[in-house]
This record gives structure tokens, C-alpha cells and sequence, in this order.
């Protein structure tokens, strides 16, 4: 090794850390000696490891630290001891004991708990919670306890070197809030290498450019001199960008697909009446889907639209749709409820009674979130993206509906597309859509999709017209997308987690 | 939705065929029922509620052998009379129909039973939608005297043993005590007189839609013969739950014979077997599914599904009730055409994409917002109250959910607490933490339709020790100023905030939104330890104010 040309690569750092080593072999005492950052002697001894210079050894060890309420009673005295202060003979109610202990309502409970295992209190249930001292409690206010031994110790505290007669007070304090933490704990030690010792005996006050600056420029002060040699091969600290959600970005490529394929974008309210979400679908009232359960409902009556009584008349009899309809008694109560929307679908059936004759044929998504009832856990969002599509075409055919949806999946990366029969209230034929996966190699059902009914199209349309309409899922694809098998994992807005996120690439 | 558990061999028995197990799992899905699992000798799948026919082993069996062309077409069912009655008088009002027959000639098995134990609690939870549109039950034939009335009486007045319990009791104690009583009890709260099955013995043989008498209502493998009725307020439903029902005891093996229902304003014949008809319109159905089906192969699609066919009409069998309009007929011969069977196709029409505005808007905003280093975040709509006012020092109205399951439940009225709340939980990582979201906020409003009004809202917040008005205002001014925004800031009151350091945000004497340093006693509610400046926007009040 050319030890001239070494000592020229030496960065700044390195070349205030060097000399410090020939009498400290201890992190913190070279930082200090050096009177540099901590970060930056790491660093330094960072680049001279590579740079075989020196050899660092890190060792790890557990140790015990005192952690918040810790601190506070190694210097207040253990809450048990207020607490036994104030007992005696005579029972007496919690409230008294709190008030002269001083104490707080949790470190009360704390206590009592704590003090019935020692068998140091009796308690009384009545119509307040009173508590006497025993024997063995007067003999606890006498003398430190376990705890406090411990408590008085030094730390941080090596883990293993806890002896015996301490295990005991160490895991009763573990047990309790915020007292102890266990750590690991570094030690780095550092030892020069044969050729660090040799770099030290040489002339380490080279002459060279660190930085280049304006002023160098402008003088040309940097001519004939040597700039130091950078070691380029070495890892720079992280800098983040700032970016969109990654569902965001799987979002607009979706929307982006659509727009492609000559869709218009749909938007509206997350809050309807059960009307528009249900009733103008063609779901009975009784529909289980509808009850409680299933739907977030919210306070209050929604004002229904003229449309109402055509949609009654569907219902009860099929109205002049040519369908018997569900052959039941339609409430209007059960119309005007307020829910947040179940299904993006009611975007679609509010866009259809906008349309007339001469806006047709006609194609409309949207990517939008929904509502379910749901207590959140790894497989289940109590709101998550729908992604929703009508094309209201008077020759539009279940043929179409196929065609639109593979090619929408194959852009997703799938290049299979599966329809299975189904039922929905609103559409007929009703079809299920999977798609083949193509690592996993099986079908994965993504969603329903259909053609709407007559008795859904007549009466927001005026007339009965073949209205293809698909409603997918697209949560699993996106988790999936960034091995993301906790779905919860998509909203959880964990920073680094969006920090590192790869972009969505499709 | 409901699942069914088949035996395996009792279904192939009934099918007629045999099919290796890839192809019956394939088969089973393209009929239009969800296949859960094949284990051993057990099937069990999902039945959508469009077809509570195939709720039975017979009758999922009977489609099943259709579908893959063994025995087609109609199922042909007779019944002769039995020549007795039922009569209905004096029931309550919310609870006025019955029906019934007797089916004989059964031989009952351990796995018979359990048949048709199964298919009557799945009729029950699905098409008489827990007993609330209906309840049926079936008696041993030999234990009963006709003619029987369904009569409505006093709860005091009613006392047998009901099934499954030891002693008699009387209609309250079975609400109180037995657990059919308080699973369904509360379908007769409000009713004076409760209905009754009395045979011409006077004995009390079942409280529809509760329980039957253990001594006469309870079939078991001596049975032979059995009465069986349906009651409720649909009488459709009623009905096509008998149909289902008798017509799965005939495949196995009964016979069935029909009873005179004796109203006081008339008299019915059940069951009645004549089928219903509904004219084929060939063209709507080939337009609908874009095939080109001639009436000769219509009439082979719609026997693979069980239904019958003359002359222009197509006869669709009693347990059918799932056929409303031409529509439902285009589906059944798409699935026995079979869905994989239809190309797929994209049609030569134009239409134009456009994007949704707001949408348009706020994905440049988000640009705008990540070209100054901030992260967008994603957070739900529903949000608890105390993290909407408690921690944020406020006290506004709300809008509460009557029903969630989780603790979310509410819906937010501003996208700042949500922010805050994930710094809380960001506290472990690097710091600045400079976050923002766009999203939907909700508040009361008359004008609307469900009375509540939503906007969407643009909300940045920054965290990090050094951060303050100045820097805030910074991104606000560089949002503002790319979108081509002139604004002014006016002093205000925000109990979130540090008086004196927070401002309305005002666009054409409008405001449009707060800015400013969050108060310590919020950041210190919010157990956060570094400062925190925000601003909060209506995203809807600024693309209006945008030229173009």
C-alpha cells in the first residue's frame, strides 16, 4: 500500500480522529479527546475500517435502565410506602386514603393491587372500597422493601450481572409501568492496524482541496495543487423525496386506465339516503345486506327526489318495466335513511338519471371509497376503493362487459380474465370476476359486475337500455402490489413505510 | 349467505352421474353457486339468495343433473287430495296466512333428518328472512286428528311442551325460557293473541313462528308421513318455501296430497302444482347477451335449466321465485350456455374520457405539495369525537354514526386532527415530519339532500424543532401563487391555536380556510413534544377562484 497516496484520501474527519487513537481505544473517550460529533467520529472510523486503517469492534450487552416513573420514585420514595403511611387499624375509604397519600387515582389501583399480593392490606367491598393495614404491612413500612434496594442501584445495569437475591425485585419492577426498560448498549473499541500505525508516523498536514470554492475559482487558487482523493464508493446518509400516498399513485393509474379507454370520471357524496344507494338499485328492503350490521347509518331523514314513486311502483309490482317486481309493501321510512354509501353502484344510478336519449352510448367510472360495517383487522377496512364502471349502450351485450373488464385487467397485469355466474338485486346476468394470478397461478375473485335490470335502468333512464356495470375490488391488488399482507398496512401512515415505499410501476 | 353441506354420494345418487373432482368443483361454480370446499365425503357450498330451491340436497341435485345434461327439462309434481282441511280464524293481523299439505310415503333416516333439518333453518334464515316473513314446521301425520284450525288465542291460554324441554310451559315462559322463544320472541312483542296449531282433539300442536309441542311436533325415523304448514304475513313466501320444501320430500320418495285452506272470506287448495308461463322474447334475450340463439337452442338452454317449454311459452316450475322479467330468463340460458363460453369484445364506439375536475385539481395540488418535500397521507373518513374536539381544544357539533362496530365513529369535520394523530404515531421516526392529505370533511348542512354537506379540504402540517409561522406560510404562499391565487391573511380565534399566530386565510373577501402555530396545550393533549404549524383549506372554494 502506497501509504503517500493513503494519506492523501484522507478526509478532514479521519485526519482529527487518526491521531486521537494512538491513546484511546473507547468510542465515547475519542469522541471526546477528538472534539467531535459522535456521528462524525463513526463516520470517520467508518471510512478508515474500509480503508483497513483501523479495526473496530463493536460488542452488544443488555443493560437496565431507569425508565420514566423509575426516576421519579428512586427520587420520590415507592408509591406503596405513601400509601401503608397512611393506613391503620381501622378500615378506611379510598377516597381518604387518596387524598392524605396524595397519591393519584392510577397509582392508588397500582398500590392496592401491589399491597394484597404482599398481604400487607385487607380490603373491603362495600359501597366504597376501603382498605385496613396487617401485621406483616406495619412490618413493611419499617424496611426498605426488595424494590427499593434495587431502585437504588446504579444505572444503567448490566443484565447479566443482576445477582439472584435481586431477580426477584427486578422482575416485580418490570412488571410494573414505565419503571425499568431494558436496552442494548454498544461498546465500540477501536485499534489501529499495522498499516494505522504506520499512516500515523508519516505526514499526515498534506496540502490538499477538501472543497472547492467560489473564492478558488475566482482566484485560481486551486491551480497546482492536489485535491484530496474521495473514497466514491462508499454509502451517502438517505435523503427522502417528498411524494403522493402509494395508494394514491395506484389510484391514478387506474383513473388512467379508464380515461384511456374513453370513460368519464363520477364523483359524489359518501353520505346518501338508502334510496339512491339501495332502493333505486332494486334492493328490497328487507334485503339482509340492508340491516344494521351490514351499513353505517347516520342520524336524520333525506329529502327524496319525484323519482321516488317510480321507484315505489318498481318494487311493489314492477311498475311498466314488464317485471313482477318483489311483490311487497315499499316504506318510505326505510328510503329516506341516511347511510354512508355502501357501493360506488350509486354513482352510477345518480349519473343514469342525469342522462337522456341523445348523450348515448355513453361510459362512466369511478374510483372511489366505500363503507362497511366492519371491525378493522388484517383482511377487513371498515372503508376501502371501489372501483366502478357503467357503459349505458343500446347495443352494448354481455359480450362488451367482457371485453371492457379484461382489458382493463390485462393493464393491471393480468392477463386472464374469468366470469362466473353470481347474484346481485340489480343486475341479470349477474357475474363474479376473477382473474388468473399469474405467480400464484390461481384465480382470484376481484368483484361483481353484470348487466343492470330493467326495473334498475326504466325508471332513472326513462326507457330500458342495456347498462353494463361493474363494481371491483382493488385493495388486494394494490396490497399485493408491495407485499403488503396486513391490509390495515395501506392507511397506516407509518412514514418510514411511505419514505421507502417503491413507486408503483405499472 | 347461506352455505349447504351435501353428501357426496347421496348427491351423485340423485345427479346420475359421477363426475371427477376437478370437473364437479368446475361444474358447480358455473352453475352459479359458490363452491366453499370439497372434503371426503362433504360439499358445501354457497347458495346466492336469488335461488332458495337449492337450499335442499334434492333440489341443488336437481338443478345440478340439469345443468350437466342428464335429466333435463321440467320436474313433473302431483298431489292428490287429502281430503280434509285447514282452518284459519281469529289470527293476529300482522300474522294472518297459513298453508299445508301432507306428504307420505317417507322413509326417514339419521341422514334424511338432517336433510331436512338443514334445508327448513336455511328457508328460515333466508327466504323468511329470520321467521320474520314466515315461519314452517312439520308434524308426524299419526299423532295429529283432523281437521286443524290455526287459530290466534290469549298467551295465558296457551300451555304445552315445547320441543326439546321436559315440562309443559306456558307462551310467556316459552319467550322467557325456551331459546327459541328469546331468539324470536321479539317478532311477537306487540301482538294480543299469539297463533296456535289445535287439531280436532283440541291439542296444541305448534306457537308459529316460535316452536312446535314436543309430544305431536316432532318428527324422528318412525316417521312416514307428515303434515307440513307454513305461516306469516307473505303468503308468496309462505307458498314457495312449501314448494321448495315438499317438492325436495318428493324426490325422496313421498307422495303428496293437498288440504282445503279455509279463510273466512275464501277457500285455497294447497298445494297446487299448475306452472306458471312466461312468453320467450328471443330477440331481447340475444341482444342482451350478444348471441345469436335460435328458438330450437333456447329451448335445449332453458331444459338444462330446469325449465319446461311450450310453444312460445316457457313453463317455470312452482319453487322458481326468482323469475320477475324476461331478464332472469337471459340469465339462465347465458348459464347454460355457460359464461366461459361468451368472447370477449371490445365495440368500435367513441366516447371522449374526461377526468373529474376537482379530482384533476386536487392531483396538481398534490405535485405542487411533493415538489416541496411533503408526504401525502391517507387517513379514513370516520374518526373518534375525542380527537376531533377534545384534543384539538374544540367544541363543535358532530356527525355520529348510529351503528359502528369500531371505536371510528364519527365522521370528520376537518382533515388537522387526522394529521396530528399520525405525527403521534410517527413520533420513533426522522424528523421534519411535513405531511399533508386532500381529502372529504363533513359537516351539518340544511341545503342538502341528507342534510349533511361535504367539501374537500387541503390540510399541511409541519413538525420538526425550528419550524413556525414563517415557514408555513411559506408553503401555503408557493401553493397559492403556482395555482395563480392572490390571498390575504386576517387575524383570528382558533382555540387550536397560539393567539396571535393564527389567521383566516381570505381569497375575495371569503374565507377559505385557517393557518397558524397549534396552541401547546393541543400538541401537550396530543402527548406530542415538538412544535407543530398547520394550515387547512377548502379545495373547492380555491379551484373556483382558479383561471384557466
Amino acid at each position: 500500500m502506497d501509504l503517500q497516496k493513503l494519506s492523501l484520501k484522507l478526509h478532514p474527519l479521519e485526519r482529527q480522529v487518526l491521531p486521537v487513537l494512538t491513546k484511546e481505544t473507547e468510542l465515547g473517550a475519542i469522541t471526546k479527546k477528538s472534539g467531535l460529533q459522535e456521528i462524525e467520529v463513526m463516520r470517520a472510523l467508518q471510512w478508515l475500517e474500509n480503508k483497513e486503517i483501523v479495526s473496530v469492534h463493536t460488542e452488544k450487552k443488555k443493560v437496565v435502565q431507569l425508565d420514566r416513573n423509575g426516576i421519579k420514585y428512586k427520587r420520590e420514595g415507592l408509591p406503596e410506602k405513601a400509601f401503608l403511611a397512611v393506613l391503620s387499624d381501622e378500615f378506611k375509604g379510598l377516597n381518604v386514603i387518596t387524598k392524605k397519600s396524595k397519591l393519584s387515582r392510577e397509582e392508588v389501583n397500582a398500590c392496592i393491587g401491589l399491597l394484597k399480593r404482599k398481604v400487607a392490606i385487607e380490603v373491603q367491598n362495600g359501597d366504597v372500597l376501603s382498605v385496613k393495614i396487617t401485621n406483616q404491612g406495619k412490618k413493611l413500612i419499617g424496611m426498605p422493601s426488595f424494590e427499593e434496594q434495587f431502585l437504588a442501584k446504579e444505572f444503567p445495569l448490566d443484565i447479566l450481572l443482576i445477582k439472584d437475591i435481586d431477580k426477584h425485585a427486578f422482575d416485580e419492577l418490570k412488571k410494573r409501568k414505565e419503571f425499568l426498560k431494558v436496552e442494548e448498549q454498544k461498546t465500540v473499541t477501536v485499534m489501529l492496524t499495522e498499516i494505522g500505525h504506520k499512516l500515523l508516523t508519516t505526514n499526515l498536514t498534506h496540502d490538499v482541496i477538501n472543497r472547492l470554492t467560489p473564492a478558488m475559482l475566482k482566484t485560481g487558487s486551486w491551480k497546482n495543487k492536489e485535491f484530496r482523493a474521495y473514497d466514491i464508493e462508499i454509502n451517502v446518509p438517505k435523503i427522502y423525496p417528498g411524494k403522493k400516498h402509494f395508494v394514491t399513485e395506484a389510484v391514478e393509474y387506474i383513473t388512467q386506465i379508464w380515461l384511456d379507454m374513453g370513460f368519464k370520471e363520477m364523483s359524489g357524496g359518501y353520505v346518501q339516503s338508502a334510496f339512491w344507494d339501495l332502493d333505486a338499485l332494486f334492493v328490497p328492503q328487507d334485503h339482509p345486506a340492508r340491516e344494521m350490521q351490514d351499513t353505517f347509518y347516520v342520524e336524520g331523514k333525506a329529502i327524496l327526489p319525484p323519482l321516488w314513486t317510480k321507484v315505489k311502483e318498481v318494487h311493489e309490482n314492477g311498475g311498466d318495466t314488464g317485471s313482477t317486481g318483489w311483490q311487497y309493501t315499499f316504506s318510505q321510512e326505510e328510503s329516506e335513511k341516511v347511510l354512508l354509501r355502501t357501493h360506488t353502484t350509486v354513482l352510477s344510478a345518480r349519473t343514469i338519471s342525469n342522462l337522456t336519449k341523445v348523450d348515448l352510448p355513453a361510459k362512466f367510472f369511478s374510483v372511489g371509497k366505500v363503507f362497511r360495517n366492519e371491525t378493522l383487522d388484517w383482511k377487513h377496512l371498515f372503508e376501502f376503493y371501489q372501483v366502478e364502471g357503467i357503459v349505458v349502450d343500446p347495443h352494448a351485450n354481455l359480450k362488451h362487459l367482457k371485453g371492457y373488464l379484461t382489458q382493463f385487467y390485462k393493464k393491471m397485469g393480468f392477463d386472464k380474465v374469468r366470469m362466473r355466474p353470481a347474484h346481485f338485486p340489480y343486475t341479470e346476468p349477474s357475474l363474479e370476476v376473477d382473474v388468473f394470478h399469474p405467480v400464484k397461478k390461481e384465480w382470484i375473485e376481484l368483484g361483481g359486475a353484470g348487466i343492470f335490470r330493467p326495473e334498475v335502468v326504466k325508471p332513472l333512464l326513462g326507457f330500458d337500455c342495456p347498462v353494463l356495470a361493474w363494481g371491483q375490488g382493488m385493495g388486494r391488488i394494490i396490497a399485493e402490489y408491495w407485499n403488503i399482507t396486513d391490509i390495515r398496512d395501506l392507511y397506516k401512515n407509518d412514514l418510514k413505510q411511505i419514505r421507502n415505499m417503491k413507486s408503483w410501476l405499472k | 349467505m347461506p352455505t349447504v353441506t351435501l353428501n357426496k354420494k347421496v348427491f351423485e345418487e340423485l345427479v346420475g352421474r359421477k363426475l371427477p373432482l376437478e370437473e364437479l368443483k368446475d361444474r358447480i361454480s358455473m352453475l352459479g353457486t359458490d363452491l366453499e370446499r370439497i372434503e371426503g365425503d362433504e360439499i358445501e357450498v354457497e347458495i346466492f339468495p336469488n335461488r332458495p330451491d337449492m337450499l335442499s340436497e334434492q333440489g341443488f341435485a336437481r338443478a345440478f343433473s340439469s345443468f350437466i345434461g342428464v335429466k333435463k327439462g321440467l320436474r313433473k309434481y302431483t298431489t292428490t287430495k287429502f281430503g280434509s282441511s285447514l282452518t284459519i280464524q281469529d289470527v293476529p293481523k300482522t300474522w294472518p296466512y297459513a298453508v299445508a299439505c301432507v306428504v307420505k310415503g317417507l322413509r326417514f333416516d339419521d341422514e334424511k333428518i338432517r336433510e331436512v333439518i338443514q334445508l327448513q333453518e336455511k328457508l328460515g334464515t333466508t327466504l323468511t328472512r329470520n321467521r320474520k316473513k314466515g315461519g314452517i314446521g312439520l308434524y308426524p301425520l299419526d299423532k295429529i286428528t283432523f281437521p286443524i284450525m290455526f287459530v290466534g288465542k290469549k298467551p295465558e291460554n296457551i300451555k304445552f311442551r315445547p320441543l326439546g324441554f321436559p315440562t309443559e310451559l306456558t307462551a310467556h315462559q316459552i319467550l322467557a325460557q325456551h331459546p327459541k322463544g328469546r331468539e324470536y320472541g321479539h317478532i311477537m312483542e306487540s301482538w294480543d293473541t299469539f297463533p296456535v296449531f289445535v287439531d280436532a282433539k283440541g291439542v296444541i300442536m305448534s306457537m308459529p313462528p316460535i316452536i312446535n309441542s314436543h309430544d305431536v311436533g316432532k318428527i324422528d325415523e318412525t316417521t312416514t308421513n307428515v303434515f307440513i304448514e307454513g305461516t306469516g304475513p307473505d303468503l308468496n313466501t309462505i307458498m314457495t318455501s312449501l314448494y321448495i320444501l315438499t317438492t325436495s320430500l318428493a324426490d325422496m320418495g313421498g307422495t303428496i296430497h293437498s288440504l282445503e285452506m279455509v279463510y273466512p272470506d275464501k277457500k285455497i287448495n294447497f298445494p297446487d302444482f299448475t306452472l306458471r308461463k312466461m312468453k320467450l322474447d328471443l330477440q331481447y334475450i340475444n341482444t342482451r347477451l350478444g348471441l345469436d340463439l335460435q328458438e330450437k337452442n333456447a329451448i335445449e338452454l332453458l331444459e338444462r335449466m330446469g325449465f319446461g317449454y311450450d310453444t312460445g311459452n316457457v313453463l317455470i316450475p312452482k319453487y322458481r321465485n326468482d323469475i320477475l322479467h324476461q331478464v332472469d330468463l337471459a340469465e339462465d340460458i347465458a348459464i347454460a350456455y355457460g359464461y366461459e363460453n361468451f368472447e370477449e369484445e371490445i365495440p368500435n364506439v367513441a366516447t371522449i374520457g374526461e377526468e373529474h375536475h376537482l379530482k384533476k385539481f386536487a392531483r396538481k395540488v398534490r405535485e405542487i405539495l411533493a415538489g416541496l418535500k411533503m408526504i401525502e397521507v391517507k387517513n379514513y373518513h370516520l374518526i373518534t369525537a375525542e380527537d376531533l374536539n377534545r384534543k384539538m381544544n374544540l367544541d363543535n357539533p358532530l356527525i355520529s354514526l348510529q351503528n359502528a362496530l369500531g371505536e371510528h365513529n364519527h365522521l370528520r369535520n376537518a382533515i388537522l386532527p387526522s394529521l396530528i394523530k399520525n405525527i403521534r404515531e410517527n413520533q420513533h421516526n426522522e424528523f421534519p415530519q411535513n405531511i399533508f392529505e386532500v381529502g372529504r370533511v363533513f359537516t351539518h348542512d340544511t341545503n342538502t339532500e341528507t342534510k349533511i354537506g361535504e367539501n374537500e379540504h387541503l390540510s399541511v402540517v409541519l413538525c420538526h424543532d425550528k419550524t413556525d409561522f414563517t415557514e408555513i406560510k411559506q408553503v401555503l404562499d408557493t401553493v397559492l401563487s403556482s395555482l395563480g391565487i392572490c390571498y390575504t391573511i386576517q387575524e383570528t380565534q382558533h382555540a387550536s391555536f397560539i393567539p396571535g399566530r393564527v389567521g383566516e386565510i381570505i381569497i375575495h373577501d371569503k374565507s377559505i380556510g385557517i393557518i397558524g402555530e397549534l396552541s401547546p396545550e393541543v400538541i401537550t393533549l396530543w402527548n406530542i413534544q415538538v412544535p407543530i404549524v398547520a394550515f387547512e383549506v377548502d379545495v373547492e372554494m380555491l379551484f373556483k377562484t382558479i383561471k384557466f
